[in-house]
């Protein structure tokens, strides 16, 4: 019997588990995920209608209310130089969310896309390349992105790369042990046979079959990226002022002012926190969804 | 055995390679050079042939792949040479801040196994009952949380609370004194650090306790002791945790090696003076030379805690055979 | 709320009064012996002779380590012609010759800390050193000396400077706090010597660096001034984070800090410490630029550089910025504290000082419609990764330009890159740019206006024979009154009708230290009065 491809293409589909049940799943076993899902929900709509909910202009400065306390007037203070806090948060959450999810994106797709092609050729290719992974995992993380930034500046497509670049690799490493496995089952093999492309078997038939890894670490980098972010702000590298951004807020000020006006310190803190909280806790559900293995009895 | 020790040993060469490349072109990429940044950097006013022989006299002037050769050279001979920054031998430079971070991730690595053992290990048994939601809980808090953060809170508090209580404001001190000369003004400096830093690597150790101790748990043998009658908790003692702590010890060297030259943003809120505030000042000072050398000793560290881990997994372990 | 802040509004005032009541009688009391100072420093330096470097990281925990010819009056040092004798003999000496000849003696009973003697030929080794470096050693100070012929010790008690031109810029250059005294026998074993090593006859010997952490001296006895110095030794702790830094000075566990905090810190201090702490200020030799990058479109246009100037609102910066930031007096291109700065009603003359704000701003806009600016475009700022004062002066700026419609970007660089940008690749519109000298003499000082081939440290891209030409003419006068014309004119052309760079606010210099450090008198620059031989504890 010949085997076309339409037949692997549904077999692939009949593999892969359908969205909707996953996530009734989700609910019903992992409510800590449920609860995250929605924070990740509540966080997406602040981003997206910013504009709509901030009271204020995130970089309007009110230099007559420099470093109020929270009040009727500003919910949770003015922060230095008399911006109002909450509507930076809010904007911030804009500006996290971007850079987290395009490092994610970026990151764990490119590592994905790595990980299969090393794994797939095998051999020499695979050592050569596991080589090079190797030397950017050892490479001290924070080392690599602040080298990024003192050498391209601190715009925020600067900040991307040099919290991207250190994420591929940590991908591609997962990705390509799960790929070793799915390179010996048989229709990879077939599809081989039929005379596929190297780049359609690795796209088209490999790579959605990596898809549990894969999503896992893509919501790991999620928080991963934000925290990054905000280290980089810290070392007074990551985005710069007046950009609203978390770990910006976190810099300079937090420090400076944590006594006298401790609500410069503690609100953008606590916003990092519950998101990288929300982003981990959903990565985490969705491991245990996703892997088999690990479903409750 | 030993012909899977003397392969990874040798793979550990090239890795050494890649990393003496990188480290190399990413620094030389950074525009701006040391010499231009402590003259000019002042805001006073320097004369410019100053500046044509401190670049002359730190061999920066010359062609990158004779500057490369020196470095990798001087690698082979385990010869760091000089700081370009201080003059002072690298080597001297870096002992004390060795000293410092080695105790932190020793200190923080006990804190954290202290923590996450027992934690991870009710987690697992009593899953999906709300210990569970509360131990995954406060630990996925404590990865969230960015650890400078953390440090702000924590010095903070230290200060308002002894004002508060004592009278007199308290801080940790700011000089490091070493354990065997003044084991408390030792421990009034560290034990903060490593509690921020003991806190996310517990947190890390708890989950990978957790999910392992789940997976082993479903395993046949543990199934038979179960269906032996054994009790619970003598399973768990005797064949689970044992099991499941591979993958965990992984974790924790893994971790480990991390801590040493990775503690950069909370050695920089404690002003502890270790390998990580030593990065980021020799990156920031375009300090070749010293940069190169963490960076190979960072580099170095975490390839060896890796091969010992994985030797550790093959030796534990006897389902894993490597050929 | 509101009375917790009237509150604490009392206790700094408070608190600033105790600081300068305390200072005051201070010279009369007995100074007591014995003690440690421990003080925090934001650097590490880099190698240890003071010729080769400029940071103040390095005057701070070395200069009391090493003597020097002369230095600014420490019982004054907020005068800036006021010097006094370090190693000579005497009073600093007028000169003979028709102002062309300088003789020092030098004083008999100093001596090194290796043991040896110090004598004329130490400092003739040590000036021929700065001035006349042999191949291949930096002196980064050579230029200041440009009008010495010759510098001879004709016996081992007397040096003589023989100028080419008598020069009012002598006397300051010689001054300079980095010129320390080094031996004539190790300079010539090894002129690299000292970079790596410390060997002076300064107040305090050397006792231990460790990398990173601290450097620490202790009293030498046999130091020349009797009775001096008073504390048995210092701790100078190196602490890069400035709130780490304050929290240090509020735990005790340092005492001081003598590059300056903004006004915050010394509010918080004050508040919780109250008399504990006593608060010096100065006015500060140091200031942020704003420098035009005149090469790239439009701001080759002298009436957008205009407008970029007369956005900026100086008088308000001055009230609120001050608050957040090491910045507060509104000044041109002089050291506000100096005899040739500008009057108040001098400087509302100029562009981006005018009293009237509205009216500023509306000919900001004007010029820039009439300049035809692409107002939808933004514009590249480029900074300095330092929080105090650049990014909070950039934050600012950006907000300021922002008001008339103009939009920057602000781009952030470590230190290196930040001066390649600047030197270098010169890529950006505008940038922050920094001028700080260490002994105050504005004639020199103003030099950073001059045009970019003549000046060396002016990355604005651009000539003005005019100020070159009046700057060259205020130099070679010795009359005050024709100099003081000559650097209005100067000011009016730089910041005004060609408007190639701007001031922003000058620095302001705030230590707040513990009450029982005694003796140390603050300057106009971080970089003078830090031999710390006149300095005691109270406790």
């Amino acid at each position: 019997m010949a085997v076309t491809s339409a037949d692997i293409g549904a077999e692939l589909a009949a593999a892969r588990p359908p969205l909707g049940k996953a996530a009734i799943a989700l609910i019903r076993q992992q409510p800590l995920g449920a609860v995250s899902g929605l924070l990740v929900i509540v966080m997406i709509l602040m981003a997206l209608f910013a504009p709509e909910i901030a009271p204020y202009d995130p970089v309007k400065n009110f230099y007559q209310y420099m470093q109020m306390a929270p009040s009727s007037q500003f919910w949770l203070g003015t922060d230095q130089f008399g911006r109002d806090i909450l509507s930076r948060i809010i904007w911030g959450a804009r500006t996290a969310l971007f850079i987290g999810f395009s490092c994610a994106f970026i990151g764990s797709f490119v590592g994905l896309i790595l990980g299969v092609t090393s794994a797939y050729f095998g051999g020499w290719f695979d050592l050569l390349f596991q080589r090079v992974m190797d030397v950017f995992l050892a490479f001290p993380l924070i080392i690599m992105a602040l080298a990024v930034v003192a050498i391209f500046g601190t715009g925020v497509q600067n900040v991307i790369i040099a919290i991207t670049i250190p994420l591929i690799p940590r991908c591609a490493r997962v990705v390509r042990s799960s790929a070793l496995a799915i390179r010996e089952i048989p229709y990879v093999d077939a599809a081989r046979a039929l005379g596929f492309g190297h780049m359609r078997i690795i796209l088209r038939h490999m790579a959605p079959n990596c898809m549990a890894p894969f999503l896992i670490m893509l919501t790991t980098f999620l928080g991963q990226a934000i925290l990054l972010e905000a280290s980089l702000s810290y070392l007074g590298l990551g985005v710069q002022e007046p950009t609203p951004a978390w770990g910006l807020m976190l810099q300079g000020g937090a420090e400076e002012y944590a006594e006298s006006a401790p609500w410069i310190a503690i609100f953008p803190g606590l916003a990092i926190t519950l998101a990288v909280f929300a982003f981990n806790l959903f990565g985490d559900s969705l491991r245990d969804t996703l892997d088999p293995k690990l479903r409750s009895r | 055995m030993y012909r899977y020790i003397i392969k990874r040993l040798l793979l550990v060469i090239p890795t050494l390679f890649g990393a003496a490349v990188l480290v190399f072109t990413l620094l030389r990429l950074i525009p701006g050079d040391i010499c231009e940044l402590r003259l000019a950097g002042s805001g006073g006013y320097f004369d410019e042939s100053a500046l044509t022989i401190c670049r002359h006299n730190l061999g920066i002037d010359q062609p990158m792949i004779v500057q490369f050769g020196h470095f990798l050279w001087g690698l082979l001979h385990f010869d760091f040479g000089t700081s370009m920054w201080t003059g002072q031998p690298i080597v001297s430079e870096m002992v004390n801040r060795f000293q410092l971070s080695m105790e932190i991730a020793i200190l923080a690595t006990i804190v954290a196994v202290l923590v996450a053992v027992p934690l991870g290990t009710i987690s697992a048994v009593k899953q999906n009952t709300w210990i569970d939601y509360v131990v995954r809980a406060v630990s996925i808090a404590g990865i969230a949380m960015p650890s400078f953060w953390l440090g702000i809170l924590i010095i903070l508090g230290l200060l308002i609370g002894t004002q508060h209580f004592l009278g007199t404001p308290w801080m940790p001190p700011i000089t490091y004194t070493p354990i065997w000369v003044d084991p408390l003004q030792n421990l009034a400096l560290v034990i903060w650090p490593a509690i921020a830093t003991g806190y996310r690597y517990s947190a890390v150790a708890t989950r990978m306790t957790r999910s392992a101790l789940l997976e082993v748990l479903r395993e046949d043998y543990v199934r038979t002791a179960r269906a032996k009658g054994l009790f619970e908790k003598l399973i768990i003692r005797r064949h689970a945790l044992k099991n499941a702590m591979l993958p965990v010890i992984t974790v924790i060297g893994i971790e480990f090696a991390f801590l040493i030259g990775g503690l950069v943003v909370t050695e920089q809120v404690f002003n502890l003076n270790g390998l990580g505030k030593l990065f980021v000042e020799s990156v920031t000072n375009n300090d070749y030379t010293m940069t190169q050398a963490l960076v190979m000793l960072v580099v170095m560290i975490f390839l060896m805690v890796n091969l010992l881990v994985d030797v550790l997994y093959a030796w534990l372990d006897p389902r894993i055979r490597y050929r | 709320m509101k009375a917790n802040r009237v509150k604490a509004l009392f206790a700094v005032v408070a608190g600033v009064a105790v600081g300068i009541g305390a200072t005051g009688p201070a010279a009369a009391e007995t100074p007591k012996h014995g003690g440690i100072l421990k003080y925090v420093v934001p650097a590490e330096p880099p190698s240890f002779d003071g010729h080769k470097e400029t940071t103040f990281a390095l005057i701070h925990p070395v200069r009391p380590f090493y003597s020097v010819l002369i230095k600014v009056n420490p019982e004054n040092p907020s005068s800036t012609t006021d010097f006094v004798c370090d190693v000579c003999v005497g009073k600093v000496p007028e000169p003979t010759d028709g102002g062309k000849t300088y003789t020092f003696k030098i004083r008999d009973d100093v001596y090194f800390h290796s043991g040896e003697k110090l004598t004329a030929q130490d400092v003739l080794a040590t000036y021929k050193k700065i001035i006349y470096p042999p191949a291949g050693v930096p002196s980064a100070r050579k230029a200041f000396f440009v009008m010495v012929d010759s510098v001879t010790a004709p016996d081992s008690h007397t040096v003589m400077f023989k100028l080419k031109y008598p020069s009012g810029a002598f006397i300051p250059a010689l001054a300079v706090p980095f010129n320390w005294i080094y031996q004539k026998a190790k300079l010539d074993k090894d002129m690299h010597w000292y970079e790596t090593h410390i060997d002076g006859s300064g107040a305090f010997i050397f006792d231990k660096r460790e990398a990173g952490a601290y450097i620490s001296g202790k009293r030498d006895p046999r130091y020349y001034l009797k009775g001096k110095p008073y504390l048995d030794g210092f701790k100078a702790i190196f602490a890069k984070k400035q709130a780490l830094r304050v929290q240090a000075i509020r735990g005790d566990r340092a005492a001081i800090e003598f590059r300056g905090f903004p006004p915050k810190a010394r509010d918080d201090l004050v508040r919780a410490l109250g008399n504990k702490i006593t608060v010096e200020e100065s006015d500060w030799n140091c200031v942020l630029i704003t420098t035009v990058n005149h090469k790239h479109k439009p701001f080759d246009d002298v009436r957008v550089r205009r407008a970029l100037t007369l956005a900026v609102d100086r008088w308000g910066g001055s009230k609120y910025l001050s608050k957040i930031a090491i910045v507060k007096t509104v000044g041109g291109i002089a050291f506000p504290g100096s005899p040739l700065a500008a009057t108040k009603a001098e400087l509302e003359q100029l562009a981006g000082y005018w009293p009237d704000l509205q009216k500023s701003r509306a000919e900001a806009r004007r010029l820039l419609k009439e300049a035809g600016v692409d107002l939808s475009k933004t514009y590249y700022f480029n900074n300095r990764a330092v929080d105090q004062p650049y990014k909070i002066v950039g934050t600012w700026l950006i907000d300021q330009w922002k008001q008339v419609g103009l939009k920057f970007e602000q781009h952030v660089f470590p230190t290196g890159p930040f001066y390649a940008m600047l030197r270098k690749k010169k890529d950006y519109d505008v940038s922050l740019d920094f001028n700080c000298q260490s002994v105050v003499n504005p004639l020199v000082d103003v030099s950073k206006f001059l045009s970019d081939d003549k000046s060396g440290n002016n990355y604005g891209n651009y000539q003005d024979r005019q100020i070159d030409a009046i700057f060259d003419k205020m130099n070679r006068t010795a009359d005050k009154s024709e100099q003081r014309k000559y650097m209005r004119q100067m000011e009016k052309l730089a910041l005004d009708t060609h408007a190639n760079a701007f001031i922003t606010l000058w620095w302001y210099r705030i230590i707040p230290h513990r009450s029982y450090v005694k003796g140390w008198k603050v300057s106009p620059s971080h970089y003078l009065n830090q031999a710390l031989d006149n300095v005691w504890l109270d406790q």
